[in-house]
């Protein structure tokens, strides 16, 4: 009668183990869904804080067109790259962060334009977002990692392999060449 | 950085747990030596048990708003205050929150600031106006990426429980003292014949004169283990622990004295606003020296994770 007991009550106990465990790896994957989504809306904002400053500073960068036309057409890229899979997306991104170093470094020249609140504001913001960017891709990569750590290691990959949870991939931006702004001493 | 995390949290739990112990044995002695019975050790203990949930439920739920008005604080807006309201919400998304805390600027020219709420939902940020002038935006990050470890790692919450077990132990000493002197709390029937009485009330008296000072001593030492923590933490979220160093240099050459700083809040504060620049940590002081709180994220910054004095080395 005891063996009865103690047999129901360990089966009851790996019972609790395993739903406790299974739980962990939803709210893990889900955390990687939703940090990647994340980013996604840092992104997005980025492109809508742009065109903004471009309408801003073209007047008085009148000799700069190149660089405006730049960064418009890199944003276009990058917004257009989503559909195209995430190493894609990345490279188009960080291209866009490129144009823009270049377009801040440009604007350095310019004292009227350094001087403008609604330059400086606009370039508090894009900081912001870049940051914002980096941040959640960091957040992102973290979230990958622990999620990985668990359907790898014991006792949760029991779990995860007669699930089926596999693992994900980090956010492996490849750098794109760095190019040194030319700030032209005129 | 990860080795650090683990060893601080470790060690407040340790010492948490040391002062539970003491405030146990506090009132088990109490117990036994003024009833005479251990039934009577055991009730002690349980009162204790139900005056310490009604205390911490009053500090839960109203502790913050307090706080925040004893310190001059003011909500202030994105509009009001980019900067700083965008640094806040990039921690935030490096630490995977839901929202960000509500942010609060105190109108005082020294560099302080201090974060408080019960868990990251109802949290607040509060940063001084000497703050913002004079840290670079790296700096003000790593001083946000502190304050909001603190609201990640639920010290808060932490330090308002061994506050309140530690004021328990305060409070029940304090009573039996007192009883004691007034003459109450004589002997039932049935107890243990005179010499055992005695020395037993001795014990009981020597515990209710030294435990409340033990219990303060370990209280400040979680203190001081919370904020490396925070270091550290801060440093998982902004992996650049150079900005909080040159925050927390900046802070310390600053004489500017806090002038809202008073003995109640001190220990919420990134620096102590009370005293100032020591060589070796003092057994009552909340904070760690800053000299080595900055040597620490500078050895971070190398890779390596540096003993504290008086530590084994645990990295190979």
């Amino acid at each position: 009668m005891i063996a009865v007991i103690v047999i129901i009550g360990i089966l009851v106990l790996l019972g609790v183990v395993f739903a406790v465990l299974y739980n962990r790896l939803v709210g893990r994957r889900n955390q990687v869904d939703n940090a990647w989504s994340q980013i996604d809306v840092q992104l997005k904002r980025r492109y809508d804080l742009i065109p903004n400053l471009v309408e801003t500073v073209k007047d008085y960068m009148q000799y700069e067109q190149e660089t405006l036309t730049k960064v418009t057409e890199a944003r276009s890229a990058a917004m257009q790259a989503g559909s195209a899979g995430p190493q894609a997306q990345a490279k188009a991104e960080n291209m866009l962060s490129d144009t823009l170093k270049s377009l801040f470094a440009v604007v350095e020249n310019y004292p009227d334009l350094k001087a403008n609140q609604n330059v400086l504001s606009l370039q508090e913001e894009l900081t912001a977002t870049e940051n914002k960017i980096a941040f959640a891709r960091q957040f992102y990569n973290d979230s990958v990692l622990t999620y990985n750590n668990a359907i790898q290691m014991l006792p949760t990959n029991i779990i995860a392999g007669m699930f089926n949870f596999t693992a994900r991939e980090f956010f492996d931006a490849p750098e794109a060449e760095t190019v040194v702004p030319k700030v032209d001493l005129r | 950085m990860y080795e650090q995390i683990r060893r601080n949290r470790r060690a407040s739990w340790l010492l948490m747990a040391a002062v539970v112990v003491i405030l146990t044995a506090l009132g088990y002695v109490i117990g036994l030596a003024w009833v005479g019975s251990s039934d009577g050790a055991l009730g002690v203990v349980g009162l204790f048990g139900v005056a310490a949930i009604v205390w911490s439920l009053v500090g839960y739920y109203a502790g913050d708003r307090m706080v925040l008005s004893v310190s001059g604080a003011r909500r202030i807006s994105h509009e009001e205050e980019p900067r700083l309201w965008n640094v806040v919400e990039e921690m935030t998304i490096a630490a995977g929150l839901g929202q960000p805390p509500a942010v609060y600027v105190i109108e005082d020219p020294a560099p302080n600031a201090f974060a408080t709420g019960r868990d990251p939902a109802h949290s607040s940020i509060a940063v001084t106006r000497g703050l913002l002038h004079k840290l670079n935006r790296d700096e003000l990050q790593g001083v946000v990426a502190h304050e909001m470890s603190h609201v990640r790692n639920y010290d808060i919450r932490f330090a308002t429980l061994v506050g309140i077990l530690v004021g328990l132990i305060a409070l029940v000493a304090d009573l039996f003292l007192r009883a004691r002197l007034f003459g109450f709390g004589g002997r039932r029937s049935g107890d243990a014949g005179g010499g055992v009485g005695v020395v037993l009330m001795l014990v009981a008296f020597l515990f209710a004169l030294l435990a409340p000072l033990a219990a303060r001593i370990v209280q400040f030492s979680i203190s001081r283990r919370r904020e490396l923590l925070a270091d550290a933490t801060a440093v998982e979220l902004t992996r650049n622990p150079l900005g909080l160093a040159g925050a927390l240099q900046k802070i310390a050459d600053d004489p500017t004295k806090l002038r809202m700083g008073n003995r109640a809040t001190a220990h919420l504060y990134i620096a102590n606003p009370l005293r100032k620049v020591k060589e070796a940590a003092g057994l009552f002081d909340t904070h760690p020296p800053i000299q080595q709180r900055i040597a620490l994220l500078l050895a971070m910054a190398h890779g390596e994770a540096r003993p504290l004095e008086g530590e084994p080395d645990a990295t190979a």
